[in-house]
This record gives structure tokens, C-alpha cells and sequence, in this order.
């Protein structure tokens, strides 16, 4: 079983997976191994990182030295095709006009989605993060816990590759012995952060990101992943052998044709094509989930985009995995006499509690990396070191102002020259030019330092999303509308992180370019950190909830939904590592209830 | 696809175009879907592109050459690196200004006006174009629309061009191979090891 064309697709499939993220990729390739036919429907097109990264391009051989545009938001060379904050003849609306209640959605059209770009970054959510309203009195509790979700944690760390290290913080897991690979050093920058912010009880320590620094162990690894299955330890260990360890070039937003880092296409979609049981339909639009009128799923409608026109596809489990917000769209455009309001939405709460992560940032400029000898920075192409959220004792008396915390991501070094290198940098030379500017711009080349925060929202009733009351895409489908609304914990929370991260400037002898503001203009956008999650959120209610603990939806046995939609929280962690873990989680579910008979 | 279908869809998407207008997005806005009018959303990432390849120049003779010659009084020949207009930045500065995106044509105006105040000014002070003038007199110019912060107000659009074009030289110089190797940049090799930063770094940053 292959990539297929819609006119290839087998009678019916055991399991059919919209989508090919993290989500579908991880679904995919659990049932796949564990020997269900599974067919994948993708919206975009098909995409082989191996063959179209551009692994050493540099910027001056880009149009516009590889600069941001609206077709490539993130810069010429960055993974994403066919997506970004637009994507042509299929928009999305928003409730508001008010800059502050827009939501903006990142969609990457491409097999893969928005893994091939992402940032690599890998955290686990800890027990606090399972159970916050448990801690304080806000958002939800999940209907589980962290012990529930830690072996897969173990597992998908094992399968993606993962460095980092487990130094036993509070609510920042440890990964078991054997699981993580070894951390790169920190860079000149980095260590130097992590001596000056210790001295302001800020730790620095290395972070966890899906990047291979040595090959994976391929003759230990699958015997532990697929206990009993010859043949998926078979397929797993030729995958891994076929993955190189990091060269220590090239950004990993742009992909990685040796598969060094994760990304669906190169790490869940080649084994799981590899068992023979899973087929993959590109360009497939899905408009809707069928019903049978009796409370199962039994297929999905499609738009062929090649053709334009409507396919159908049937199956016993229905798998969601299209993003969270497209999931909801979906659920909300299948409409039937029993679900008038979207399928799966007796409750009413598809589409509601939408989160992103909240996001500040600062730069400042570090006198003390002026002029430092020359050695490549280049490293595992993204961050080796990150800040864990470390006030939760203050937070939890009440003393921040703002109830839940935020990690610290930041950047230093001499990168590799864009279209902005030695811009803006008048408020340090005072405006030189001529050779005076030349000795400025390599005197001054990696000594800004960058910091972000990235923090958990908490979900609230105006962050939400629902069918556009007219609005339809290039394809006929109603489109989404957006409503969105910070509250003070989160704008507090921006406000936190600004004077934080101008605090560690100072103490790195650094002098921060832009003072911090007020939280309101700090934070970002809705949607701008592409975290979305919740709109389909999980718990042990079918009145209050849309899936319960497996990601199956309360009101239609055999639909699940694996993508960020059932997250009831977000913490600060990013989701990505999550949503792989409970997408792992919910599929062993599926094979064990499509054994039992029960679907 | 049949007829009575592709009349559906060609209205279906007719009437999202009048929807979007209805609603007034603007062109920055989030989520508008419209039409790509560059290099469309899925470019060959592995080709090599030079400017003029994707959409055309629109510098005049004139233009070029007065923006080639502040490109050399910004980024000049040193020991270390050739000049800027021989690695072509007026070409990048071109391309960038010629681009059909959002933003490039506001950076357009910038600079046009900027080229056309400098030769102005040239001509005013000096009574030559600026491609005419001797170094002293390039600087005495520059000088004056060097650093936004400090530019008398009756400069304060000129230092704001003169703002945005360093910037522009700097992008174009520092990509290429040359500018890469000026400003110091080893990276963009691969390597069996990465071993952080050698022992005169943490020295220098007493972290050794």
C-alpha cells in the first residue's frame, strides 16, 4: 500500500486518518504497525524532505536573500509550502475587527504539515500540568494523569529521537535512563546566560529538542517500542539505520533530508508505508465525517483537489488529526438530523476553549560577545539551552500576579547572514558608514541575544471558534471564524517575562534595545506562537466534554481525535510532544478496542 | 469535472472573493487567503535564484548608478572585502524594491525619493550628481542623514532613506560568499563533532 490517487482507494479501511502531522503521522504509524489498514487523507501535497530541503542554500542564492513574503512567512527557505497565516481560497474569518481579539492560524497544506518546519522542541507537560485546576482553581482538570501518559512519553521520545537531560526540577519530568540522547554543548551565548541568570536564581538548562546527536540505537530501540511484532521492530529498526545523526549545519526549520531531526515525513510516514498497510491520499480535502444515523462514523467526504471534485472514502475508526482548529471545522461541518450542531457536539462544546500560548519577547545587545574569536555556532541548528519555568512555589502564594508560568527560548551566536544581518543597529553605532560600518557590522555580528517566553494560556469562554455564518473556501466549505480574548493572567504573564528577560540582559552586562511595556502590547497575537490546541477538549464528562481520556468522542464511539483538540490545558511545554505521546496512547486504544470488537 | 460543477465552484469562489471585500480584510491582516502574486506559495527551494529572475528591475540607469554609488560609500572595499556595488547589491536593492509584496512598495517610494533627494542635494551643494562627487564631499552629505536619532528635522526623511537603504546594502553584501566571509561567518559546513565554543572564547568570557 502506497500514495495513492483517489481512484485507487481500497472498498473500506480499518482505520482512516485525516491529516499527517504529529498527530496523523503518530496515528498512522501506530495502527499501521500494529497491523490495521489505514488510509491517510492529507489536504496538501505530497512532500519528500530527502529530496526538497534546502540543507546548505545560503540566503544570497533567495529571492530577496531569503526574506520573509506572504507566500513563505517564515522566510524562502523555511519547510512550509502551501501554508502560513494565508492560505489562497481558503480563508478564515475573524469576530472582531479589535487587533487584540484576532486569531491567526498557521496551516501548512503539505504532507507532514506543520512537523517539517517546527521548532524541535520537545518538553513533557508534568503532573501540575495534568491537573492544574486541581492546583488553583482555574481552566480544567485532564481526565489523566501524568503516570498515565509517561510511558508514552518514554516511547515517543525513543521513536523520534530526542536530546536533553533529566536534572530533576519541579513539574519538568525526567525522562527514564536510556530514553534521551546526549545534549549539544551549549553555545559561547547560552553559556553565558546560564552563568549570569544563576546569579538572579534563573536557571539555564539544556532543552529537550527532537534532534538526533548520535544515530539512534536501532538494535535496542524496537524491541522495547513493539514488544512482540517481529515485523514492526523489522521495519523500525531499517527506519532508524536509514536516519543520520545532526551534522551541525543547516536550521531545522528548513527540514532535514539526512532525517537527523523529527518531522512526520521522514520519521512516522516511511515505516508505516514500509508495513504495507497504510495508503495515503494527497490533495484530499476533508469537508465531513459520514454517519450512519445509529451512532458510528463511517467514512469521509473529500474534495479531491486535483479534480475538485467530492470523494468518499469508508472506515471502521474515524481518526481526526487535522490540526485542532480544522478537526472542529470538520466535526462542525458534518452536519446530521441527529447532530443539527456538528458531529460529536451534544455538549455543545466543539469549538470551544481554544488556546494558544502566550508569547513576549526582548533583545538586547551583549558587549561581552563583541569581537569574540571566530568558531561556528551553527550547532544543532536551533537551541541548545532553554529556562524551565522556576518560580512555581511564588506562584502558587499568590505573589506573581498571573497563575501559571512560562519557559524561556532564546538565541545567540553568529547565524548564518540574512537579509537583516547588520540592520537596525544605528542605537549601538550611533549610524556609521563606510569602513567604520564594516568594523562595526563584524565587531557587532552575534551579540544580540534574543529571549521569548512562552507561556500557558488558560482557557476561557470568549476564546473560541465556530462556523462562519457565510464564508465558504475555494472548495464550497464553510470556513472558520475566529473569537479570541487574552485575560489578565495571561497579559500579566507578558508583562513578567519582558521585565525577566531585560533583567537577565542586564545581568549578561547588556543593554536591552526596546524597554518592556505594559502586558497588553507585549504579548502576542492569538495564534502567533502556532500552539493551537483545545476545541475539542477531553474529560470525564460527555456533558462538559467532547472525548474522553482515549481522544474518542463521547456521542460517536469509533471518531477520535488525536491532534491538539482534546488538550484541556496548555502548558507552558509545547504541544507537539504531547499530542505525539496521546495520539501513541489513544491508537494503542483503537487496536485494542478493534480486537475486542468493540468498534 | 462536469460542467454544472465547475459553474458551482467558479461561483463558490466568486463569492468568497466578494465576501473578503465585504469584510474589508486588509492585506496584512490574518487568514484573507489571497492570491499569491510572487513566487506562489511552493517555490523550487533547491534552485538558485538571481534578481531579475522572478519579477522585473526597476531601477532607470540613473537611479542604478547613484544607488550603486551609495551603496559604496556605505559598504566600500576594505581589507577584508570587496566593495558592495562589485557583489551587485544594487541589483539585490532593485529586486527588493521591484518585489510584488506587501511592503516592498512603501520601501519603493523610500528609496526612489531618497535617490532623487540625494542627487538634489548633490547637485545643491556641490552642483553634481552624486556619482560626480569626491569622497569628502559624499560623506559631508551623509553625514547629515546618518543616524535618525540625530538628524536635523529638515533631514529627517533623508535619514530615514538613508536608514533603510544601509540596511538594504547590508543584507545584500553580507549573503553573498564574500560578505559571509567579511563579517566572519565559519558556519554552513558539516561537522563530526560539535565541541561549543574553543578555549580563547570561554576565556575571554571568563567562563573557562
Amino acid at each position: 500500500m502506497p500514495l495513492i490517487t483517489s481512484n485507487k482507494t481500497q472498498p473500506t479501511y480499518d482505520v482512516i486518518v485525516v491529516g499527517s502531522g504529529a498527530a496523523g503521522g503518530q496515528t498512522a504509524y501506530t495502527c499501521a504497525m500494529e497491523g490495521a489498514k489505514v488510509l491517510m487523507l492529507e489536504a496538501g501535497r505530497n512532500y519528500d524532505p530527502v529530496t526538497e530541503t534546502p540543507m546548505f542554500q545560503t540566503n544570497g542564492q533567495a529571492p530577496l536573500r531569503g526574506g520573509n513574503t506572504t507566500d513563505k512567512p517564515f522566510g524562502f527557505h523555511d519547510a512550509t509550502v502551501d501554508g502560513g497565516w494565508s492560505v489562497p481560497g481558503e480563508p478564515y474569518t475573524s469576530a472582531s475587527d479589535d487587533p487584540e481579539r484576532k486569531f491567526w492560524w498557521w496551516r501548512a497544506r503539505m504532507m507532514g504539515g506543520r512537523t517539517n518546519h517546527w521548532g524541535r522542541i520537545s518538553l513533557r507537560n508534568g503532573p501540575y500540568d495534568f491537573k492544574p485546576y486541581s492546583r488553583d482553581g482555574l481552566g480544567f482538570d485532564w481526565p489523566l494523569r501524568y503516570e498515565d501518559v509517561a510511558p508514552y512519553y518514554d516511547k515517543t521520545e525513543m521513536l523520534v529521537g530526542v536530546f536533553g537531560t533529566s536534572p530533576g526540577m519541579e513539574n519538568t519530568p525526567d525522562s527514564p535512563p536510556g530514553v534521551l540522547l546526549p545534549p549539544p554543548k551549549a553555545r559561547a551565548g547560552e553559556m553565558l546566560a546560564q552563568q549570569r541568570a544563576k546569579q538572579l536564581g534563573i536557571p539555564v538548562i539544556p532543552i529537550h529538542r527532537a534532534v538526533l546527536t548520535v544515530q539512534q540505537d536501532a538494535n535496542r530501540l524496537p524491541a522495547i517500542l513493539h514488544p512482540n511484532n517481529p515485523k514492526a521492530q523489522r521495519v523500525l529498526a531499517d527506519a532508524m539505520r536509514s536516519r543520520a545523526a545532526c551534522f551541525w549545519a543547516t536550521p531545522c526549520g528548513r527540514g532535514c533530508s539526512i532525517k537527523a531531526n523529527y518531522q512526520s515525513t521522514t520519521v512516522h510516514i516511511p515505516p508505516a508505508l514500509a508495513t504495507g498497510n497504510l495508503d495515503i491520499l494527497p490533495n484530499a480535502m476533508a469537508r465531513e465525517v459520514t454517519y450512519d444515523g445509529s451512532g458510528k462514523a463511517t467514512g469521509v467526504i473529500y474534495i479531491d483537489k486535483a479534480t475538485g471534485q467530492e470523494g468518499r472514502v469508508q472506515g471502521k475508526v474515524i481518526v481526526l488529526a487535522a490540526s485542532s482548529a480544522e478537526s472542529v471545522r470538520i466535526l462542525l461541518n458534518s452536519k446530521s438530523a441527529q447532530f443539527p450542531n456538528g458531529l460529536a457536539n451534544s455538549s455543545g462544546k466543539v469549538g470551544k476553549y481554544i488556546m494558544d500560548t502566550v508569547g513576549a519577547s526582548l533583545n538586547g545587545h551583549i558587549p561581552a560577545l563583541e569581537d569574540l574569536p571566530l568558531h561556528n555556532e551553527d550547532g544543532a541548528g536551533g537551541a541548545h539551552v532553554y529556562v524551565p519555568w522556576w518560580l512555581y512555589k511564588e506562584q502558587l502564594a499568590g505573589k506573581l500576579g498571573f497563575a501559571r508560568g512560562y519557559h524561556i527560548e532564546f538565541s545567540s551566536g553568529r547565524h548564518m547572514p540574512s537579509a537583516t544581518t547588520a540592520a537596525g543597529m544605528e542605537w549601538i553605532t550611533g549610524g556609521s558608514y563606510g569602513r567604520k560600518f564594516k568594523e562595526d557590522a563584524r565587531r557587532y555580528y552575534g551579540t544580540a541575544m534574543g529571549f521569548a517566553g512562552r507561556g500557558e494560556m488558560i482557557p476561557n469562554d470568549d476564546s473560541y471558534c465556530d462556523l462562519d455564518p457565510k464564508m465558504k473556501d475555494k472548495w464550497g466549505i464553510p470556513v472558520l471564524r475566529f473569537h479570541w480574548k487574552w485575560s489578565a493572567h495571561e497579559t500579566r504573564q507578558a508583562a513578567h517575562m519582558q521585565k525577566t528577560f531585560a533583567a537577565i540582559i542586564e545581568s549578561m552586562g547588556g543593554k536591552v534595545r526596546t524597554p518592556p511595556t505594559e502586558g497588553r502590547k507585549a504579548i502576542e497575537p492569538g495564534g502567533k506562537i502556532i500552539h493551537e490546541v483545545g476545541g475539542t477538549i477531553m474529560g470525564a464528562d460527555p456533558k462538559t466534554s467532547v472525548t474522553n481520556q482515549w481522544c474518542q468522542t463521547w456521542d460517536v464511539k469509533n471518531l477520535f481525535i488525536t491532534d491538539g483538540g482534546p488538550f484541556v490545558s496548555n502548558a507552558d511545554k509545547n504541544p507537539t510532544l504531547t499530542i505525539m505521546a496521546l495520539a501513541w496512547r489513544s491508537s494503542d486504544y483503537i487496536i485494542d478496542q478493534l480486537r475486542k470488537g468493540n468498534l | 469535472m462536469d460542467r454544472r460543477t465547475a459553474i458551482k465552484w467558479m461561483l463558490t469562489a466568486a463569492a468568497s472573493v466578494a465576501a473578503l471585500r465585504r469584510d474589508s480584510f486588509g492585506a496584512d491582516e490574518p487568514g484573507t487567503g489571497a492570491p499569491a502574486v510572487g513566487y506562489g506559495t511552493d517555490p523550487d527551494l533547491l534552485k538558485v535564484y538571481k534578481p531579475g529572475d522572478l519579477w522585473q528591475l526597476t531601477f532607470t540607469a540613473a537611479q542604478r548608478a547613484t544607488a550603486a554609488a551609495l551603496c559604496d560609500t556605505i559598504i566600500p572595499a576594505d581589507a577584508k572585502g570587496p566593495s558592495a556595488s562589485s557583489l551587485k547589491v544594487p541589483d539585490f536593492i532593485d529586486e527588493w524594491i521591484s518585489a510584488p509584496y506587501d511592503g516592498h512598495a512603501a520601501d519603493k517610494k523610500t528609496i526612489i525619493d531618497g535617490l532623487t533627494w540625494l542627487d538634489a542635494e548633490a547637485q545643491k551643494r556641490f552642483k553634481n550628481d552624486f556619482t560626480g562627487l569626491i569622497a569628502s564631499q559624499k560623506n559631508a552629505i551623509c553625514d547629515d542623514i546618518c543616524y535618525t536619532a540625530k538628524a536635523k528635522p529638515e533631514f529627517t526623511k533623508a535619514a530615514q532613506f538613508f536608514k533603510k537603504f544601509r540596511d538594504l546594502t547590508a543584507g545584500g553584501y553580507y549573503t553573498t560568499p564574500e560578505g559571509m566571509k567579511d563579517i566572519g561567518y565559519v558556519g554552513n559546513v558539516p561537522l563530526a563533532t560539535f565541541d561549543g565554543p574553543p578555549p580563547e572564547v570561554l576565556k575571554k568570557l571568563g567562563l573557562a
